[in-house]
């Protein structure tokens, strides 16, 4: 279990990559705007738009499945599921790769919140589950996935 | 023309008869997913292009919507529950990518 310090510190790091992807609530931005906009953020550099932002909960609602170790990183597995309630979007972020989100999942009744997909992976990295609520509520699972050869070109 | 998408929808036995059941489903499409950052033999960069958006619709109803970027995977795959399916109905799968092209294809469930 991480010390109360390292998950402060985490929550702070990905409010600020969540910010670099728009779509904290906040943001007045038109849905496909914010999407579009989302896909597009690529580093650290903006940090000053993390501001004002609610901050993410790493939570145990929120479960990751990924490999510890990928040997190929142009298709690594995962799954992202929840059990908690009213998560209506799920987010595949790679710390480590040029653009951070790599899928946006729109949930309805209609499915079980657990959706697995493979995403390529340009370096080792750390990889997060977000889910995000409508009322703005944002949980979030991580895991460290190594990569021997990356998928960045693939 | 893209190649067909590979759509797989299968029930789930579920324990108390007359229940309603749920469907795996599994999905692969066919495309490169090329991100931009790929370089050809002569060294100039491949124009990304990519799937961005996949509608996922049963018995005519949006279940989920997929948005993705150039970090997924090439030949997207993707695997989810659906609830309340019975054998024979009809799941469809339309992506649209960065070109503005589109497919769209359908299976049954099984």
């Amino acid at each position: 279990m991480p010390s109360r310090r390292e998950a402060l510190s985490l929550s702070a790091r990905l409010a600020t990559l969540l910010s670099l992807t728009g779509l904290m609530p906040n943001l007045a931005l038109s849905r496909e705007g914010v999407y579009r906009a989302a896909f597009e953020a690529h580093s650290l550099a903006e940090l000053s738009r993390a501001l004002g932002v609610q901050a993410p909960i790493e939570s145990r609602e929120l479960v990751l499945q990924a490999p510890d170790m990928a040997e190929n990183g142009s298709a690594v597995q995962l799954t992202a599921s929840t059990t908690a309630s009213g998560i209506k979007r799920l987010l595949v972020l790679v710390e480590k790769n040029p653009n951070l989100l790599a899928a946006l999942i729109e949930l309805s009744d209609s499915v079980e919140p657990s959706v697995t997909t493979r995403v390529k992976l340009q370096q080792s990295s750390r990889v997060f589950a977000v889910g995000l609520t409508l009322d703005g509520r944002c949980l979030f699972a991580q895991k460290e996935v190594k990569v021997t050869l990356g998928g960045c070109a693939a | 023309m893209a190649e067909p998408t590979k759509i797989r929808a299968q029930l789930i036995p579920s324990a108390p008869t007359g229940a309603p059941t749920s469907a795996m489903v599994r999905i692969l499409m066919n495309h490169d997913m090329e991100t931009g950052l790929r370089l050809d033999p002569s060294g100039k960069a491949v124009a990304a292009w990519f799937i961005q958006t996949v509608v996922i619709r049963h018995l005519e109803k949006t279940v989920m919507t997929l948005h993705c970027g150039p970090a997924v995977s090439k030949n997207p795959f993707f695997q989810f529950t659906l609830r309340n399916a019975r054998a024979g109905e009809k799941v469809s799968v339309q992506w649209i990518d960065s070109r503005g092209e589109t497919r769209s294809d359908e299976a049954t469930i099984a």
